[in-house]
């Protein structure tokens, strides 16, 4: 509890699953549930680091801010996501590659 | 006491954000992602950040996760439950990742941080709010227009063509 | 400069820079440039005659002249040429121009209307110029030149209508049979030289005298000067050409081949003749007798009237060559200028003859019958009566008939030749030749009188056509029957049977200059020579007799049968009509198996050489082409190069494959990047 590697293992793991949503799942909004993983294991690091690090409220700052971005990041996603759903009628990642060579 | 609730937390996080990465159902993915945020959000208070814990659980839970069961309605269609909802790279992803949270913990542990004994604050809302208007003014404004340009962009792509 | 120098100098230029001009633009000149050559040859001639002028009013026996120049100079030798002026150039100089211009004077009639008229009077010129080079070189190396030339002339001159394939071989066998001769020739030569290193007259003479050379050598380089004469004054072996080269045109037979170019072997040995050994002049003799003998032996059975001068011609060569031999040189040098007189008169008045005779033959329009054939004519005295005077006085002179020129000439020979009989008391076969030979050349020259001139036309329908010959063919006629009278040799005598006169008094005999007096002295040569002048006289005159009254009750009289005795002679009949068989013998031995060596080694180096040694350099490099085609195309241009190529296009290929659209596999490849960089931080 009172040490800062406990945290930041914990972000790790966070961010490894996270990783592994993003590379493995199939359907669109399951990425982005990952990228929302990975974001809250770098806010958890922020925090972390404001607590134990030195870094004391600017930690919080940047928390904030990542928190706003990934707002903002959640609304256009989904903005897309849903585009592609009424053109192509599946959110299936592994259908959208019409950049494939 | 205040380990054993702790452990209990952690546990609550780790487990649901399997959840969320393994379940094959989306609303329980999408349910499951709500407890890891109210999880991080106690990690938050542990970590005696009061105001983005609150903050976490307003925004993440109250906006983020909202819109993301919005999108999973809106585009949700009833497929069979043997369609697998993983794909390919599992096996190679799978190896990869573990590779990369091996690293990451290998790093965490070699690391020599910095320990220095920090005091509690009294009020972190009254400073993050001053450091918001002095320091951070600029981040704070450019940070305006971005969700204003998201905003925009966010309803412009959601439009529907007539 | 020397007045001599000057006039010898012009004699021989004029006629070059007339065959030059001739021969480049002749055909341009008006009348085709005759008179170019003509006047050359004539200002040659008064030249010469003002030399003479001068000779006998000097009336000096040593007069002598040397000019030199200094052709090639090195470290090691020098080579000058240059002309040797002395009586015996004098009187030559004179003999040659006076046929000369007698020749261009008689072409004038006797070549009109040739196609190449012009190149006719241009090869006259060169072949005068290259005469004059032999009489006036001082030198074995001009001499040697000037004896290419001649023989070049007459080459050219021989094969003049060419179209005719018997005239082009005689060309060719004329100067091939002078350039064996010429082999010979040329390795005296440079025997000498080698021995005493200097080409010029006087040096040789020096050298031989200082013992230089001597013995075998001398005698084989005077053997091999002689082969020279041998070829050039066609003396038997080599004498095949001379019968043959009468193919010519007949100014040309008159010139070349009667008076002059065979002449310059006899002259050339006159020139040397005090460096040659006994040994030599025994060979020079024998060979020269024989020629004489069987020439005249072959002549009698000869039916076209220039075969029997060419003949003659063959058999008088030797005369002079025998004279050589025997030490009379002197004698033969009369010989060579008397005889030059009147054979070409001979010459002139066959070409006479044959003139009329084609004449007749184009008003008949027959183009068969031979107009050269004796058999043909017949009867032609009062028809062509100027022809037939001068040829009974030039066949008076050549038999040795008292009164004429070849009485006093061919008498001094055949004393000669007495006269080394009785010193040596042996080579009594020499007589036999010497005197057989003076029989017979009485009766065949009569012979051929008679059957031309004499008796009832044998073709009456060509008879009554025939007219005598134009004035410019009748001149050299006249004027050279003139010269064959006795008196212009004797003079100052006026004794016709005397054998001493300005000729004798100018041109005196010179010591052999062979050392350790192996040589009979002048002295010795003329008491001896001496002693046997009446015999020998005698002698020839019966024999002269003979030989006149045989041929006169043969072909005049008709008394004695030719056929009759013909048949009673025929294996020697058949013998002399074949003319000994000798062109065969020659065909068998040497031309055949020559011929067969030339196809076999034409075998060897087209079929054999050519075929696998220069081809095979040709197929080995195509397979060595191949080999570095395959190696630089399938190797290097499909392996290494293409390659490049194909192998990039595979990467890209495959590497194709990761471009999958899929985000998901971009991002695993990027975390898949950060493993690694983290694992190589690690290590």
């Amino acid at each position: 509890m009172d040490s800062l590697q406990i945290y930041l293992i914990l972000a790790a793991i966070l961010f490894s699953l996270g990783m592994f949503a993003v590379i493995t799942r199939r359907n669109a909004i399951a990425v982005l549930m990952g990228i929302e993983l990975i974001l809250n294991a770098a806010n958890l690091n922020f925090i972390a680091f404001a607590r134990f690090g030195g870094m004391n409220i600017t930690g919080h700052i940047f928390a904030l801010f990542v928190i706003v971005l990934a707002a903002a990041e959640v609304a256009v996603a989904l903005a897309i996501i849903i585009n592609i759903y009424q053109n192509f009628n599946s959110i299936n990642v592994d259908e959208a590659q019409q950049l494939k060579q | 006491m205040i380990n054993i609730v702790f452990w209990f937390f952690v546990a609550m996080t780790v487990v649901s954000a399997f959840s969320v990465v393994l379940s094959k159902n989306l609303v329980y993915a999408a349910i499951s992602l709500l407890v890891t945020f109210l999880g991080v959000a106690s990690m938050y208070v542990f970590l005696w950040a009061d105001f983005m814990a609150g903050t976490q659980v307003m925004i993440y839970i109250g906006g983020i996760l909202i819109l993301i069961l919005f999108g999973i309605m809106l585009t949700h269609k009833i497929t069979s439950v043997r369609i697998s909802h993983t794909n390919v790279q599992r096996g190679v992803g799978a190896i990869v990742v573990l590779a990369l949270f091996t690293g990451l913990v290998w790093m965490i542990n070699i690391s020599p941080w910095i320990n220095e004994p920090s005091v509690e604050p009294i009020q972190t809302v009254e400073t993050i709010g001053t450091l918001l208007m002095t320091d951070y003014l600029l981040p704070f404004e450019v940070a305006s227009v971005l969700l204003l340009g998201a905003l925009i962009g966010a309803a412009v792509l959601a439009r529907k063509d007539d | 400069m020397n007045i001599f120098l000057q006039y010898t100098l012009l004699i021989y230029f004029l006629p070059l820079i007339a065959f030059g001009i001739q021969i480049f633009i002749g055909k341009r000149l008006p009348r085709q440039g005759d008179w170019l050559s003509i006047g050359a040859v004539l200002a040659t001639l008064v030249l010469s005659i003002a030399l003479f002028a001068g000779m006998l009013l000097d009336y000096n026996p040593d007069f002598k002249q040397n000019f030199s120049f200094t052709w090639l100079e090195t470290t090691n030798f020098k080579i000058s040429m240059g002309f040797l002026v002395d009586n015996i150039t004098i009187i030559m100089l004179l003999v040659v121009a006076i046929i000369s211009s007698a020749s261009h004077i008689y072409s004038l009639k006797y070549m009109e209307g040739d196609p190449r008229y012009s190149r006719f009077y241009a090869y006259l010129s060169l072949f005068t110029f290259s005469m004059n080079g032999i009489v006036l070189a001082n030198s074995f190396m001009l001499l040697y030149m000037s004896w290419e030339l001649v023989g070049l002339s007459s080459y050219l001159l021989i094969g003049f209508w060419f179209e005719k394939d018997s005239a082009a071989n005689a060309g060719k066998k004329a100067f091939l049979t002078n350039r064996v001769g010429d082999i010979g020739f040329f390795i005296g030569i440079m025997l000498l030289f080698t021995a005493i290193g200097s080409f010029s007259y006087s040096e040789v003479f020096a050298g031989v005298a200082a013992g230089k050379i001597s013995g075998t050598l001398l005698t084989l380089a005077g053997i091999g000067l002689f082969m020279g004469a041998v070829g050039k004054s066609a003396q038997f072996p080599l004498h095949i050409w001379l019968p043959d080269a009468m193919e010519g045109p007949t100014p040309v037979s008159a010139l070349i081949h009667a008076a002059t170019m065979v002449a310059a072997g006899v002259f050339m040995m006159v020139r040397v003749f005090p460096i040659l050994t006994p040994d030599a002049l025994i060979l020079i003799a024998y060979i020269g007798g024989f020629t004489a003998f069987f020439a005249a032996t072959i002549a009698i059975t000869r039916t076209d009237i220039k075969q029997v001068l060419a003949y003659s011609t063959l058999s008088q060569l030797g005369y002079m060559i025998m004279s050589v031999g025997t030490g009379a040189y002197i004698a033969a040098f009369f010989h060579l200028a008397i005889h030059a007189i009147f054979k070409a008169n001979l010459f002139y008045g066959a070409g006479s003859v044959i003139h009329g005779m084609h004449h007749s033959l184009d008003e008949l329009d027959d183009h068969e019958t031979d107009a050269q054939d004796m058999r043909n004519m017949g009867g032609l005295r009062v028809k062509m009566p100027i022809t037939y005077l001068a040829m009974v006085i030039s066949s008076l002179a050549i038999s040795g008939v008292p009164l004429f020129s070849g009485f006093l000439s061919k008498d001094a020979i055949l004393a000669g030749t007495l006269a080394l009989v009785e010193r040596t008391h042996s080579h009594q076969l020499l007589l036999f030749f010497g005197f057989g030979a003076a029989l017979i050349t009485a009766f065949y020259m009569f012979r051929m009188i008679f059957l031309t001139f004499h008796n009832k036309p044998n073709k009456p329908k060509i008879f009554k056509h025939i007219k005598e010959s134009p004035t410019a063919m009748l001149i050299p006629l006249v004027v050279l029957s003139l010269l064959s009278i006795f008196i212009f040799y004797t003079l100052p005598n006026a004794n016709p049977l005397s054998d001493q006169g300005w000729f004798t008094h100018l041109v005196e005999p010179q010591e052999s200059l062979v050392p350790g007096h192996i040589n009979p002295s002048v002295h010795e040569i003329e008491e001896s020579i001496h002693h046997s002048h009446n015999p020998a006289m005698i002698t020839s005159l019966i024999v002269a007799g003979l030989g006149l009254l045989l041929a006169w009750l043969m072909y005049f009289k008709k008394v004695i049968s030719a056929e009759v005795w013909a048949r009673r002679l025929r294996p020697l009949y058949n013998l002399s009509l074949n003319k000994y068989y000798i062109d065969e013998l020659y065909d068998k031995i040497l031309y055949q198996p020559f011929l067969k060596i030339a196809d076999w080694v034409a075998y060897l180096d087209w079929d054999v050489y050519d075929k696998y040694f220069i081809n095979g350099f040709g197929r080995a490099t195509e397979w060595f082409a191949k080999i570095v085609g395959i190696a630089d195309y399938d190797g290097l241009d499909q392996g290494i190069v293409d390659s490049f190529g194909r192998n990039t296009n595979r990467l890209g290929v495959a590497l194709k494959k990761l471009q999958t659209g899929k985000i998901q596999n971009y991002v695993l490849y990027a975390a898949l990047a950060v493993v690694i960089l983290l694992i190589i931080q690690m290590l």
